[in-house]
């Protein structure tokens, strides 16, 4: 089970990078490098807050755009295509497909917001000429941007599996917008009364917590990001793609493959 | 043993906004083939044999009836494992090289890596692609997909194959070729199914052919007794004389080619035929019982009425 998984990860993973998924981090560089001059213009300490919001920001929205459009597309791309026809008359499951689908998209963007990261603690060692302690803290940002790639990836998934690419993307991206605003909706849920609070509080349950993994302002400050709140985002994350995953499996295990 | 056991696989797909309206893609389908048999799947376009193939894939699932794969469930995982299947008119990842898409496939199916290293070069050089393994699937012609696509199905040994149209839209050699496989798979005891609505390739292949329209089963026949039915008819061809008035008086009618004329006579007035060619000094060529055809099978069977049927 697990080698038939692995197949079809590693071959969504170089299905990224042969149809050069991966050229954002080209983006990403010549973004970095556009950004010098103007950096060059202020002093060192507004310099790295500035560097690290914008390095981290656009980690998020290449991410998210790659999870939103890439995940919509992984399992519609192949029915389209049907090339699907051959991976699931062999002894391959369902759930292992969507499961390989998966690991292989969130392998990608493991690969991806490495590379981007390794590039802006290049640009970062340019600027300060040496790493603090406080850098290091940036890491945590990062991982819980991965963290969000991983939820998102699973929304796309699972709206993929029962309706249209193009709603797909637009479910899915709504919920990645309701879910920046989390903790929101979970406050207006604490302030309602009657149904209107139970329907808010039923949405903010519904509506993944992305508010909670964007640590990006706190990191930039160099505020410290408490273990506990690694653990409860990394459980949450889990938690939370388990229950997308596992409903995506359930609707494409009964889809007829037209 | 049966290598494939369909019984009783229907298929309605819902269709219009709200999936009311019923569309028969498939109805009580009932078929035996036992192992070793090149067996044709035949029917006009929208006929249903399609929609037989992916339910026997599992691509999709059946309203009602079940079916068996070599004395096992046709949905065990077990069974996948030692079928193989080339879709209509396949379309595979572009971006690999076929020696990379086998070995994809060849992890999917268990092939082991030595195995995988094994046959993957053999099969290719069978294949006739030997030369091309390193290129990307993008750069391939249709007839060079084709063959891809039955190096695929047949890379984990499977003992029957599932072959959905597989001379459709290739060129001559191309078709000359698919059909050299299929042969060469069955003589090593492989069973073959495959659907096509070219009949010469019915009548070149199989065993047995069935007749498929708007999702029924319109009849089974063995393709040997089909061909050496006589219709109690003689084909004539003889050299010399074009013009001889007898053999018109026998109702025949004369089709010339070159030097060579040729003439259908029954069989009560094929010695009188005779006696006009040898009266006119005609030289005798060829006299050939006229057989049936797939093709007169075929269309007999997609006219007849429902209950002439069994």
């Amino acid at each position: 089970m697990t080698s038939r998984i692995r197949a079809i990860a590693f071959n969504t993973f170089r299905e990224a990078v042969r149809d050069r998924v991966l050229y954002n981090l080209v983006f990403f560089a010549l973004l970095l490098v556009a950004c010098a001059p103007l950096l060059g213009e202020i002093s060192i300490g507004v310099q790295r807050v500035l560097l690290i919001n914008l390095s981290l920001s656009a980690i998020s929205i290449f991410g998210i755009v790659i999870s939103i459009f890439v995940g919509i597309s992984l399992v519609s791309k192949e029915i389209e295509r049907r090339t699907l026809y051959p991976v699931m008359s062999r002894p391959v499951g369902r759930g292992e497909f969507i499961l390989g689908k998966y690991f292989g998209l969130a392998g990608t963007l493991l690969f991806n917001t490495g590379a981007m990261a390794g590039g802006f603690y290049i640009a970062l060692l340019l600027m300060t000429r040496s790493f603090t302690q406080a850098d290091a803290n940036i890491l945590i940002a990062i991982y819980f941007l991965f963290l969000q790639f991983v939820v998102v990836i699973g929304l796309a998934l699972l709206f993929s599996s029962f309706s249209s690419p193009l709603l797909s993307a637009l479910f899915a991206f709504s919920m990645f917008v309701a879910g920046t605003f989390a903790s929101d909706l979970r406050a207006f849920a604490a302030m309602g009364q009657g149904p209107e609070r139970w329907l808010a509080r039923a949405a903010s349950f519904v509506v993944p917590n992305l508010a909670s993994l964007n640590v990006i302002t706190r990191v930039s400050h160099d505020q410290l990001i408490p273990f506990g709140l690694v653990a409860y985002n990394t459980l949450y994350t889990g938690l939370y793609a388990a229950v997308t995953i596992s409903g995506a499996v359930l609707i494409f295990s009964r889809r007829d493959l037209k | 043993m049966f290598a494939v056991e369909i019984l009783g696989l229907d298929k309605i797909y819902k269709i219009g906004f709200w999936r009311k309206k019923d569309k028969v893609g498939l109805r009580n389908l009932h078929l035996e083939i036992p192992q070793g048999e090149v067996f044709g799947f035949l029917g006009p376009n929208g006929a249903g044999k399609t929609t037989t193939l992916k339910l026997l894939m599992g691509l999709i699932s059946p309203t009602a009836g079940t079916a068996r794969i070599l004395n096992q469930p046709w949905r065990d995982p077990a069974v996948r494992a030692r079928i193989g299947f080339l879709p209509e008119q396949p379309y595979f990842y572009d971006y690999l090289t076929p020696t990379e898409l086998l070995n994809y496939y060849g992890t999917l199916s268990g092939v082991s890596v030595t195995d995988r290293r094994l046959r993957i070069p053999k099969l290719l050089e069978r294949v006739g692609l030997a030369e091309h393994g390193s290129m990307q699937l993008r750069k391939f012609s249709k007839g060079m997909l084709q063959r891809v696509g039955i190096a695929q199905a047949v890379l984990h040994e499977p003992e029957v194959i599932f072959l959905d149209e597989p001379m459709s839209g290739l060129d001559p050699v191309g078709r000359r070729e698919v059909r050299d496989f299929i042969l060469s798979f069955n003589r090593e005891g492989k069973t073959l199914f495959f659907s096509t609505h070219i009949l010469a390739d019915a009548e070149a292949l199989c065993h047995r052919v069935a007749v498929l329209n708007k999702g029924e089963l319109r009849g089974v026949s063995v393709v040997a007794d089909l061909l050496s039915q006589t219709r109690g008819n003689f084909e004539v061809v003889w050299q010399g004389a074009t013009a001889i008035p007898a053999m018109r008086s026998l109702g025949a009618e004369l089709h010339a080619a070159g030097e060579l004329t040729r003439a259908v006579v029954s069989e009560g007035k094929l010695q009188a035929a005779l006696d006009a060619l040898k009266s006119h000094a005609a030289r005798l060529i060829s006299v050939t019982p006229v057989g049936g055809s797939i093709e007169e099978y075929f269309l007999q069977k997609l006219v007849e009425p429902t209950e002439a049927r069994q």
